[in-house]
């Protein structure tokens, strides 16, 4: 193989074991000084169904799955239904073999396990093998598991094989299952792992394959994480010690790790009834005084309108986490998408207002999880953190020096009692919280128990103490102050921060993207640039406030650009088109929604063939171009 | 030291103090049940010793939900249906404050209901009074889930073909573990199980009725009614699960036969709270959450030093 590169395939069914032996590993390599990044996907089901979970390891750094990959391991499923006539199915038994084999690249290593797939259920697989120069190793997982008294331990039989292939040494393998595994389970697990490796060097040509592992060293101590990690760590160093969630894939990530870490911060987690609790808790939570956050994935945050108008009416903080999945409705509930860009921007009624963050990075989520606490905290609005099932479930190595920061509990202008004393009151001693003309429209705010700063917090429009009030001059003095949190906000907020540029200085054309695509379209843009394609990019993480005017010129800098996003309804392009009133001409989109992410090629060749040659899309793409329209305002202007 | 110095303050309350001087007066009709429910919780807070500054009043939307506008305390008016999911955090949050829920009976038994039968179930250390005039009010005289079977509205023109829920009996079956019903028209028996219900530990349930003079005209004003408790026709121990669960279904059957039964059902005092759960396993600090963030001197963990080391 000429790739500089693993890009190592485990395949099984759900309860194989696959997700800890991947996680085990990627780390294994991270350790060994390559940079990894994982790729996971899975049915939404307990038990069996097409699972795989890629590692891939390289001495440069990589921040994205890759072009198909170069090595497979297939368990085979043993959870798998049986095969009938009639059923949509079909053999799920050798699936973690067949399915898996379109994307292997050329000269690519196989081993399956023999023990529960016979190759002959597979149609061509001879042929396919001597076409693509595959290189297989038929090895019994199951026999020698069984050999060892776990049948699970399929999974570590295939590491110990992958190592003999690969030159991967045991012993990088061996300490992290020491660190990871409990005695019991663990020197049966040694015992596989090196039984796999030496009855592979001894049956077989390991050479063969000509895949040798990179080496690589890093220049300084790095951690394995993912996404979810990121966030939930950016919310504890904020002084989060509260978070109400009910579950839902991938948001559950989120809630698991608040759960398992909170208790020993002397914080507390519920886990509640429905969606609409979660966020009345996490509203409750806060208004008396702690810094509270939940979360959920689309369906969950559609329940959870109506409370996010309420936090922003009664203006208390509030985070939450939407972490996306493929959707409408329960959609595709293991599968990446960007589709609730717009459910999150505009959900609840009225003028409501909130801040979005999109992460595009482990290290970006840590950090605007963090910024996302800050502003709910100082400007007294709802923030949401908006990623998906992608950013939540890859994990990549990060350099651990990016998590040691100072905690910030800080809660903004939240007043002690001494403070209130000199804040104006009825004369009856209600404190005035909502008063109409203060500094970026953030009124102080006190919290239920101390003296002298009893309110009514409200989702009525109301008078400064609070009171239900419907008189014209208040509801316009408050409804403009509430307006003036988001404006001072997209004036104080440090928006390049939270923009990542990639690629040249200048070029001829331009990428625009946000969230989780940005490691996957920066590999994209090297290689375009590489080929001689002068190209740039801009991955925007704050859609609301949304950074007009580093966009506008970052388009105005190009020729064209072409918007790349997980939706099939093109929705980051109509946000940036509302948003700048102009440029429709310019923008075209790259969109992709079969439950994929992108791959780093199909944005390449949808670059080249689309925006450089200006062909249509080739029948065979996943993706779909969809070429520039007219601004709906310009339209109008022309009548 | 605190940093809520209104909590646990000793001193004697005047009940005007808990009558907001921008709002003295209320809106509700002439003759309308909500009238007694504010009167008894003016009464029964200086009883229990607590003040306006140390009590959060949390309440739906609806009549009831103007409760919050007359009732000089803090207060959170939600949205509709979600009162008891607010209060119940914030009392997590700082368990050192008295936590009252307030809403009607489509707030509570309807909209709310999934929150009703969790946090009864839960068993939060808060009072929770739903004003039940087996109407929607505020929207002007819709069927409503205590509406009795067979009522006309617009929105049921020809008679509602629904049974009324049992609130009673879905408040212990849940696990509720103090369940009440008063009337407006009996203050004094309002007043003392307000009373016990914000002194005892655990989640506190009052079917409150509230007679609505303006869009349930039909129904009665609850008079005469017959105090359980104190009445010699019924001899009964509101320890008693299985005696509070016979009682309540006639209680929740003779409301719709013009007998009005009124009185504490059930109460059991020795079941921990939820706060006192989750402090037993570890799941909550022992002091006040919302403590912590006016403490200058708490040592602020890091997640870098508490949980880095399991990636590496």
């Amino acid at each position: 193989m000429a790739d500089n590169e693993l890009i190592w395939r485990i395949a099984g069914g759900s309860g194989d074991g696959i997700a800890s032996t991947s996680q085990n590993f990627a780390k294994a390599l991270m350790r060994a000084g390559l940079h990894v990044f994982t790729h996971r996907h899975y049915p939404s089901r307990i038990r069996g169904g097409h699972t795989y979970v890629e590692v891939r390891a390289s001495a440069d750094p990589v921040k994205s799955r890759g072009d198909g990959y170069n090595f497979l391991l297939a368990l085979g499923d043993s959870f798998a239904r049986n095969p009938q006539d009639e059923a949509y199915y079909g053999n799920e038994e050798i699936k973690p073999l067949s399915e898996n084999l379109d994307e292997l690249r050329e000269g690519g290593v196989i081993i399956y396990d023999e023990g529960l797939v016979d190759t002959d259920d597979i149609p061509d697989f001879d042929e396919r093998v001597e076409e693509n120069d595959w290189h297989v190793y038929p090895l019994d997982l199951r026999g020698l598991a069984r050999e060892q008294g776990r049948e699970v331990m399929r999974n570590t039989a295939g590491v110990g094989a992958t190592c003999a292939i690969t030159g991967i040494k045991l012993e990088w393998i061996e300490e992290l299952m020491r660190d990871a595994m409990p005695e019991k389970i663990l020197e049966p697990n040694l015992e596989i792992l090196e039984t796999a490796y030496d009855s592979v060097q001894e049956e077989y040509d390991t050479d063969a394959p000509d895949i040798d592992l990179p080496e690589g060293e890093h220049d300084e101590d790095q951690l394995l994480m993912s996404g979810s990690d990121a966030i939930a760590y950016g919310a504890i160093d904020e002084g989060c010690r509260f978070i109400a969630g009910y579950p839902m894939t991938p948001w559950t990530e989120v809630f698991t790790i608040m759960s398992k870490n909170l208790p020993e911060l002397g914080g507390i987690s519920e886990q509640v009834e429905d969606e609409i609790a979660a966020a009345a808790l996490a509203i409750g939570a806060s208004h008396a005084g702690a810094k509270a956050m939940s979360g959920s994935s689309g369906g969950g945050f559609a329940l959870m309108g109506e409370p996010l108008g309420l936090a922003e009416m009664t203006e208390t903080p509030l985070v939450l986490i939407e972490a996306m999945r493929a959707g409408p409705s329960t959609g595709m509930p293991t599968k990446p998408e960007q589709a609730d860009l717009e459910h999150v921007l505009y959900t609840s009624q009225g003028d409501s207002q909130r801040v979005v963050f999109a992460p595009g990075t482990v290290q970006e989520a840590y950090d605007h999880a963090r910024k996302a606490f800050e502003v709910a905290y100082d400007y007294q609005i709802p923030t949401i953190v908006l990623y998906d099932q992608k950013l939540s479930g890859e994990l990549t190595n990060v350099p651990e020096s990016h998590f040691d920061r100072d905690p910030n509990p800080g809660m903004g202008k939240t007043l002690t009692e001494a403070e209130l004393e000199d804040q104006p009151h009825t004369d009856d001693g209600q404190f005035h919280r909502f008063q109409h003309d203060v500094e970026d429209g953030v009124t102080p705010r006190s919290v239920p128990g101390q003296k002298g700063g009893r309110y009514l917090a409200t989702g009525n429009e109301h008078n400064p103490a609070g009171h239900i009030a419907e008189a014209p001059d208040n509801r316009i003095a408050q409804m403009d102050r509430r307006s003036q949190k988001l404006a001072a906000i997209r004036e104080n907020l440090d928006s390049d921060s939270l923009l990542s540029e990639h690629g040249p200085d200048e070029a001829d054309y331009g990428i625009l993207t946000f969230g989780s695509q940005q490691g996957t379209v920066e590999e994209a843009v090297d290689r375009l640039n590489d080929g001689g394609t002068s190209v740039k990019l801009l991955t925007v993480g704050e859609l609301m406030p949304y950074p007009r005017e580093q966009v506008a010129e970052f388009i105005e800098s190009v020729d064209e650009v072409l918007v790349v996003e997980m939706n099939a309804s093109a929705q980051f392009r109509g946000l940036t088109q509302k948003e700048l009133g102009q440029y429709g001409e310019k923008l075209s989109s790259l969109l992709k929604y079969n439950g994929n992410p992108f791959e780093p090629r199909e944005i390449v060749e949808g670059f080249e063939t689309n925006i450089v040659a200006g062909e249509g899309d080739s029948p065979d793409h996943q993706t779909k171009f969809v070429p520039p329209a007219e601004d709906a305002g310009a339209s109008a202007a022309g009548d | 030291m605190s940093a809520f110095s209104a909590i646990g303050e000793e001193r004697e309350i005047d009940r005007e103090e808990y009558t907001p001087a921008i709002e003295p007066q209320p809106t509700w009709c002439p003759g309308c049940g909500d009238f007694g429910v504010l009167k008894s919780l003016k009464q029964a807070l200086p009883e229990v010793g607590r003040s306006p500054d140390e009590t959060l009043l949390v309440t739906g939307i609806g009549c009831s939900g103007k409760l919050n506008s007359y009732l000089d305390s803090y207060g959170f008016h939600t949205i509709h249906g979600r009162s008891l999911p607010v209060a119940r955090a914030a009392k997590l949050a700082n368990p050192d404050l008295e936590v009252i829920a307030a809403g009607g009976d489509g707030d509570g038994y309807g909209i709310g209901g999934n929150h009703f039968m969790h946090t009864a179930r839960e068993n939060h250390d808060m009072t929770y009074i739903v004003f039940n005039n087996e109407i929607f009010g505020l929207t002007k005289g819709q069927t409503s889930p205590t509406s009795p079977k067979g009522h006309k509205s617009k929105t049921q023109p020809h008679g509602s073909a629904k049974t009324p829920i049992r609130p009673l009996s879905l408040s212990l079956t849940s696990g509720a573990s103090f369940v009440a019903r008063t009337a407006a028209v009996n203050p004094n028996q309002a007043r003392d199980i307000l009373a016990q219900a914000m002194e005892h530990d655990g989640f506190a349930h009052i079917d409150f009725l509230t007679q609505c003079p303006t869009w349930n005209k039909d129904a009665r004003q609850y008079v005469p009614y017959t105090d359980i408790n104190e009445s010699d026709d019924y001899d009964f121990d509101p320890t008693d699960r299985a005696e509070a669960q016979r009682l309540m279904r006639e209680t929740e059957d003779k409301l719709y036969e013009g007998e009005v039964l009124t009185g504490v059902y059930y109460r059991e005092d020795d079941r921990p709270s939820y706060g006192q759960e989750k402090r037993d396993i570890g799941e909550m600090p022992d002091e006040a959450l919302a403590e912590r963030y006016f403490d200058d001197d708490y040592e602020w963990e890091r997640s870098y030093d508490m949980f880095i080391d399991k990636h590496k």
